[in-house]
């Protein structure tokens, strides 16, 4: 079974705007797929709906064997707890240092604190920040801070990696960092990495699955897909 | 296990917080200290002014005398029909001899005009004093119509109009109180809310990496807990040093003997008690309110 299975879904707005429409998605374990599409395309709807911060108004959004549509309010952490998210502005606690941060995550889910820091310390050593574990994160740059934010989705060990519009506040050395530490997550624990972006560059270079929208429409979805080919079409 | 540590970390976090956000939590303490000072100020006026118009109404007795030809078999009867009464507390009885006794030793004059007079001009009578003093007319009434008595006075007008200002007092002050603690209420949990509102982020991100509804709420309601408690701390130290002092400076009096005020202990405890009490509940409330505001999504 695949991890993600989106069937027939639609998503209105309160205010009437349909952001998705008939979208039908299938996302196997371990695949690394860009989601692209212009501004109001709807891929943000998209991949909030994936981690439930928005609810299909009609179809099924299935993840990890769990039915987004249905999930009750309360019961939202049990998704959470299966999926890693990396944010555009990184929503990181800035009065935490950044081993604080990424061990939030750990303790909001009740782990003991002897197997909180090993994971911790692991997690920041795999996208290089163990010489800043003491930092706050106004002392870090951009790139540093998004690094902290990939630590912490992945200190839990998900499979899968939400990332939405990870680099859109990067400029284009540091984003080629930041992609090559998801790719590296992908190939080496197997995680599956939904990422939303704009960057053609990035895209065009990693050759990965593309999923393009249109106006809440899925248009194309290529296998080693990249910009210039949706562009062709 | 697991719950244990969660709410071991709840607490944990709470106190870190309200450090943290050192001047929301001032704000949010100085607010529940003001408004408790005000409620504490009206338990205390609305239990004394109780006090004081319960002294007053145990004041008010009916005085029922007997005919001058009653004999002592009847006494008895009107005796007997008093335990009977359902109104009637208890009685007295005192018979014209000590009445005279006492008029003699009021005044001089009357000592005079009573040696000269041979026989005693005076009534037996019974003194009663009665459960409720809302139907003091009605148990006069039924007393009066025994044919062996001869008056039974109650102070009528004067008594109706006391009972009947006791009681707007008395619902003044209910009033008072209540709204007082609505105030109170409302004001700590804004307060409180304003704190978690400057926190919201910090709540979206623990919903984001997966903490649990009720991992979310348990800390903010241990600080809503923590600072009610801390908030009360100012008014129960101010009521007790100065309900003391005041108590001590009028030696219990107020204007005159009749105007008692109650005696500091245990009375100023249980007031630092409710104090206590509203304030934490208020606290934990107002910080449920606000947080369960913020995991609607």
């Amino acid at each position: 079974m695949s991890l993600i299975e989106v069937k027939n879904c639609f998503k209105v707005y309160n205010n009437g705007v349909t952001a998705v429409a008939d979208l039908n998605l299938s996302i196997q374990k371990g695949e690394f797929v860009f989601v692209i599409g212009a501004s109001g395309s709807g891929k943000s709807t998209l991949i909030k709906m994936l981690y439930r911060e928005e609810r299909p108004t009609k179809g099924s959004v299935i993840v990890g064997g769990i039915n987004v549509a249905k999930l009750r309010n309360s019961k939202v952490y049990k998704l959470r707890r299966k999926l890693g998210i990396v944010f555009q502005d990184f929503k990181l606690l800035p009065k935490l240092t950044v081993y604080e941060n990424v061990a939030f995550a750990l303790e909001a889910i009740g782990m003991k604190s002897e197997e909180i820091r090993p994971k911790v310390l692991k997690s920041l050593e795999s996208v290089g920040l163990k010489d800043k574990i003491r930092s706050f994160p106004n002392q870090l740059s951009g790139g540093e801070q998004q690094r902290v934010c990939i630590a912490r989705a992945i200190v839990n060990n998900p499979k899968l990696l939400i990332c939405d519009e990870p680099t859109g506040n990067l400029d284009p050395k540091i984003s080629k960092e930041i992609v090559n530490i998801l790719d590296k997550i992908n190939k080496e624990s197997g995680t599956t990495i939904i990422m939303a972006t704009h960057d053609k560059e990035i895209v065009n270079r990693m050759k990965k699955r593309v999923i393009l929208l249109e106006n809440g429409i899925l248009t194309s979805d290529y296998m080693k897909g990249s910009y210039k080919a949706h562009e062709s079409n | 296990m697991k719950a244990i540590r969660i709410f071991g970390r709840g607490i944990r976090d709470s106190f870190k917080s309200v450090f943290r956000n050192f001047s929301l939590s001032t704000a949010a303490i100085a607010c529940s200290s003001i408004t408790l000072i005000l409620v504490a100020i009206a338990l205390i006026l609305s239990y004394n002014v109780e006090n004081i118009t319960k002294d007053l109404e145990r004041e008010l007795t009916i005085v029922v005398y007997l005919k001058k030809d009653a004999t002592e078999d009847q006494q008895k009867e009107l005796e007997n029909i008093l335990d009977n009464m359902e109104n009637v507390d208890s009685y007295t009885f005192k018979s014209k001899d000590e009445w005279k006794l006492e008029m003699k030793n009021s005044s001089e004059t009357l000592n005079t005009t009573l040696e000269y007079l041979e026989e005693n001009p005076l009534l037996d009578s019974f003194i009663v004093q009665v459960k409720d003093v809302n139907f003091l007319k009605e148990t006069s009434k039924k007393i009066l119509e025994n044919e062996y008595v001869s008056s039974a006075d109650y102070g009528e007008g004067m008594a109706e109009n006391l009972i009947a200002s006791f009681e707007v007092i008395e619902k003044i002050t209910v009033i008072i109180v209540i709204a007082l603690i609505l105030v109170t209420a409302f004001l700590i949990s804004n307060t409180i809310k304003l704190t978690i509102f400057s926190r919201r982020n910090e709540i979206e991100i623990m919903r984001l990496v997966g903490a649990s509804n009720t991992t979310i709420k348990l800390p903010f309601i241990f600080e809503g807990f923590i600072l009610g408690c801390l908030g009360s701390l100012i008014p129960i130290i101010l009521t007790i040093y100065g309900y003391v002092l005041i108590y001590d400076h009028f030696n219990g009096y107020v204007f005159s003997q009749l105007i008692q005020l109650v005696e500091p202990f245990n009375f100023i405890l249980y007031v630092a008690c409710i104090l206590v009490a509203i304030g934490a509940v208020i606290g934990m409330f107002g910080s449920y309110r606000a947080v369960r505001k913020y995991l609607k999504i």
